[in-house]
């Protein structure tokens, strides 16, 4: 049963994935612009490298002939060359990926220990933690990104220096003070949403008949905690956390961009005002592909968690 | 098969022998920011071994009676009167204690479908207090689980006990939730409505099931249910409510031929009948009150009582013990003998 | 429904019942959400001075009489641009909501009412979308046609349909399969004829309700490409544009524009989910 739920939600993988790199390659074909002159970046160019260039390119082939080149490639590791800083775009790419992907985990971090944290807690206790949490949490779900970059660098950085403002660090160590602020800005506001469903969930677990069940047969509090209310509500908790970590990747782009980090997300946008196209379709493909993924794995996840997920039903 | 309790009189006597005794049970709840009442002045008692049943309408507080009685009302409800439990007090019950008296007192419900933990294999959750409580090992706890459900009439225990609830039918379910009852050898159940949420055809299958198992274990129990025949055929002793307070209590074989309680005979004559298939049924006039929508100071059946009459609404009638039972009725020796099921002529 | 003619009286009693059963959170969420249409609309007009006139002496200098929230890093006054920029920041979002909720509800409604293969292949076409974060679509968007709200918008709302189309399909579904809908039919009500008036209709509160969550999303995305460089481009006036045109002034210790333009979006975002959360209730 199960098997067959993850194959077929692998072969969708597939074919979402396939269809995201053709609209990406179709897009960035079709746009405005003449390929040669953006490759060459306006210059004339003699008659001999013009044709080097449009061979090297596959520029006279048909359109799908080109995009299957382009996958070929782009499953080989090689998405062509960047026009503006003349290397390949694969290890420009891989310069920049692990900033992105560290960002993006420790924000995860942050957002699984405190925000589900705080959301059992305040959905297991009603009182004054819960209603100020939930006010809380009313506050800063409503605060994008930039406007947290700016705020955190102004208290922790400026006035406290606590953490630097910008850039990568050089070693481990220097690395997690440089990438705190960024993933806090990165977190907050999914850190409240998380908190918010987590509560609701919890709340709404432990009002469920199989709990009363448990008590009624004497089994103590803390185990009907944990084997009834939180294992049950740790399908959409689960669920919830794992789409909104899904949603950082690309929002990573604003913190990079905002604490001058060097990362795929700053890089993206760099590469589409200079209308860098194969850096933008490149780095494009490796983010759909990283979303996707992650969402995969969160359906992935509900079908082990939830016995009842009959076959080819969505998680969400 | 145990021999049915002889009948006992006074009230009092009851309530020393008792293994559950319900002394001036008042719950109120908030209810639209209000406290209400939903069980008033509600008493009863179960002997060790005795089936005793609890008839009302939806509404009337037997759930919430037994709720009180394993102290599973919300957060907030609040409670006067004494329950005692084999002569110790329910209410003061804490932590371990209270666990330990909820292991004695099994309760079985009426949704198996919602009152079983959905992601949880029917084996884990048939062995959860086994093992919690009464420190089984995996393997031995399962091999009681498998003979249980045997006893239950489930074949292929090994299986099920591997299965999660959604792969059982609800008649499955709730033998399953009965078995799960017996496993700890409590000694008294609480049984709400065991049988409402299933298919005709397996109520009755279930019901056989419960009693049987229930004599062959000699357990106490309260049965719930809104129909009276059916807590006449299983129980000893039956107590009928209406708006959260007992109006009659009464030996079962006697309630249908002698009621004490113009309600109780209402509710006899209300219920379908094969003998009288072709006459209409009786519905009871108005509708059923709940506890808190019940007048206070009067008869809280007086409105829909074709009996009803000056006495009726001078106070709230007190429990009168007559011919072996106790009913809540001023009226109940002028009308006794007009009440019987005849009453619908 | 109600088709009865209400006098103006009555319909605005009835208005201010509505608003009652807001509750005291919602009514102040209401209350900023109609100011902050009224600075999207009037914004430019109400806006005291030249929001574009720049004046490099007064640059990040801090509030003065007759320019209450002082100047930015052109010594441009603050309040002015605010009121000028809450028009793209607001009504960017909206016509990206409008765009999403017109193209999402009729794919909903059209692929639950036939069923079958269409339903199938609107429901994968959608899952495909899914793979796609909004703001990466935006900035894809802006790649190919070039920095500007417009591209930015159109990709959002394409980004934003499939949520819409996913939550109205299953409303749609629910609603299908009521009785009243089977006795339309057997009467011999066109199908358009039950979708426009009795099932989009009864969708309604459920529409107004994902409406209003998802105008903070696009609210907050839009800011974000503008604060990126890709949406509203300087010297236009707008809340993202703002807040990145002026970081500038944290390390020099003058966070002030900055940070308002971000309050800006902050309170409305606070106010459109409490409203959004309190209409979710009741839909």
């Amino acid at each position: 049963m199960k098997w067959r739920f993850l194959l077929r939600r692998l072969a969708m993988l597939v074919v979402s994935l396939l269809v995201a790199s053709f609209l990406i390659f179709a897009a960035l074909y079709l746009s405005p612009g003449n390929p040669v002159a953006t490759l060459s970046g306006g210059r004339p160019l003699p008659p001999k490298s013009l044709h080097l260039l449009e061979q090297r390119y596959h520029l006279n082939d048909p359109f799908f002939q080109q995009y299957w080149y382009w996958l070929g490639n782009a499953l080989h590791g090689n998405f062509g060359v960047s026009i503006t800083l003349r290397e390949n775009v694969s290890t420009l790419i891989a310069a920049r990926i692990w900033t992105t992907a560290g960002l993006v985990l420790y924000a995860s971090l942050i957002i699984v220990v405190l925000g589900i944290g705080l959301g059992i807690l305040s959905g297991l206790r009603p009182g004054l933690l819960d209603t100020s949490a939930l006010v809380l949490t009313a506050i800063t779900a409503a605060i994008p990104a930039f406007v947290a970059a700016i705020a955190l660098i102004l208290v922790f950085a400026v006035k406290l220096g606590w953490f630097p403002a910008l850039g990568n660090g050089t070693d481990l160590l220097s690395n997690i003070r440089h990438f705190t602020l960024p993933a806090f800005a990165l977190a907050i506001s999914s850190l409240a949403i998380v908190a918010r469903i987590t509560r609701t969930a919890v709340r709404e677990e432990s009002r469920r008949e199989h709990v009363q069940t448990a008590r009624s047969r004497g089994i103590p509090t803390r185990l009907v905690t944990r084997r009834h209310i939180l294992r049950n509500a740790a399908i959409p908790i689960t669920t919830i956390t794992g789409i909104t970590i899904a949603s950082l990747i690309a929002i990573s782009a604003v913190v990079e961009t905002a604490f001058s980090l060097n990362g795929l997300g700053a890089y993206l946008v760099q590469s589409a005002e200079s209308k860098d196209i194969a850096v933008v379709q490149g780095i494009s493909l490796v983010l759909v592909t990283a979303f996707v993924v992650v969402n995969v794995l969160v359906d992935v996840l509900y079908a082990l968690l939830d016995p009842r997920v009959a076959l080819g039903s969505r998680a969400r | 098969m145990t021999d049915p309790a002889p009948a006992v009189t006074a009230v009092a006597a009851e309530t020393e022998a008792a293994l559950l005794s319900v002394t001036g049970l008042t719950v109120r709840l908030s209810v639209d920011g209000r406290m209400q009442p939903v069980l008033r002045e509600v008493s009863l008692a179960v002997r060790a071994g005795e089936a005793v049943g609890l008839v009302g309408e939806s509404g009337s507080g037997k759930s919430m009676t037994a709720r009180a009685v394993d102290r599973l009302l919300p957060d907030g409800a609040e409670v006067e009167g004494s329950i005692r439990f084999d002569g110790a007090d329910v209410r003061g019950l804490r932590g371990q204690d209270l666990r330990r008296y909820r292991q004695q007192v099994a309760m079985i419900f009426q949704d198996p479908r919602a009152h079983v933990n959905p992601v949880r294999r029917i084996g884990d959750f048939m062995t959860e207090a086994l093992r919690t409580n009464q420190r089984a090992g995996s393997s031995e706890a399962l091999g009681r689980a498998a003979d249980m459900l045997d006893q239950v009439g489930i074949d292929n225990p090994g299986k099920r006990l591997r299965q999660y609830p959604h792969e059982l039918s609800g008649g499955m379910l709730q033998r399953v939730m009965i078995a799960t009852a017996l496993l700890t050898r409590p000694r008294l159940l609480l049984a709400d409505e065991p049988t409402t949420a299933l298919d005709v055809t397996t109520q009755s299958e279930v019901m056989a099931i419960l009693d049987e198992l229930r004599r062959e274990y000699s357990l106490a129990m309260l049965f719930i249910t809104h129909d009276l025949e059916l807590a006449a055929a299983v129980c000893d002793r039956t107590a009928v409510m209406y708006a959260g307070q007992i109006v009659e209590t009464r030996e079962s074989r006697l309630l249908h031929e002698d009621p004490l309680h113009p309600y109780t005979s209402a509710l006899a004559a209300a219920r379908p009948d094969i003998e009288r298939a072709a006459r209409r049924l009786n519905a009871i006039p108005g509708r059923p009150l709940s506890a808190f929508e019940a007048p206070a100071d009067e008869c809280a059946f007086a409105p829909r009582c074709p009996h009803a009459a000056e006495p009726c609404r001078a106070g709230l009638p007190p429990l009168i013990e007559l011919a072996g039972g106790v009913t809540r009725c001023v009226r109940a020796e002028e009308l006794r003998g007009r009440l019987g099921v005849s009453i619908d002529a | 429904m109600t088709t009865a003619i209400a006098l103006p009286q009555e319909g605005l009693r009835r208005a201010a019942g509505r608003f009652r059963a807001l509750g005291p959170a919602g009514m102040a969420s209401a209350v900023v959400l109609l100011i902050a249409l009224v600075a999207a609309v009037f914004g430019p007009m109400l806006a005291p001075h030249d929001p574009n006139l720049p004046n490099l002496s007064l640059a990040f200098v801090g509030p003065t009489g007759g320019h209450p929230l002082g100047f930015d890093f052109q010594g441009r006054d603050v309040l002015s641009r605010l009121l000028a920029g809450a028009q793209s920041s607001l009504l960017g979002p909206l016509l990206v909501v409008a765009m999403a909720m017109a193209a999402g509800v009729l794919l909903a409604v059209v692929s639950a009412w036939r069923g079958g293969a269409l339903d199938a292949g609107v429901s994968s076409v959608l899952d495909i979308v899914f793979a796609f974060p909004g703001i990466l679509l935006a900035v894809l968007a802006t790649a190919v046609f070039g920095a500007g709200l417009t591209a930015a918008s159109i990709a959002l709302a394409v980004a934003y349909m499939p949520y819409v189309a996913r939550v109205i399909r299953g409303a749609a579904l629910r609603e299908r399969a009521r009785p009243y809908v089977a006795a339309l039919e057997v009467q011999g009500v066109s199908a358009t004829a039950i979708c426009t008036r009795h099932l989009v209709p009864n969708l309604v509160p459920l529409i107004v309700a994902q409406s209003t969550i998802m105008f903070g999303y696009a609210m907050v995305d839009l800011a974000a490409i503008s604060f990126l460089g890709l949406g509203v481009q300087p010297p236009a006036a707008n809340w993202g544009v703002m807040i990145s045109e002026n970081q500038t002034g944290i390390p020099q210790g003058y966070p002030l524009p900055a940070l308002l333009a971000g309050i800006c979006i902050v309170v409305v975002v606070i106010a459109v989910n409490v409203l959004g959360e309190r209409l979710f209730e009741r839909a």
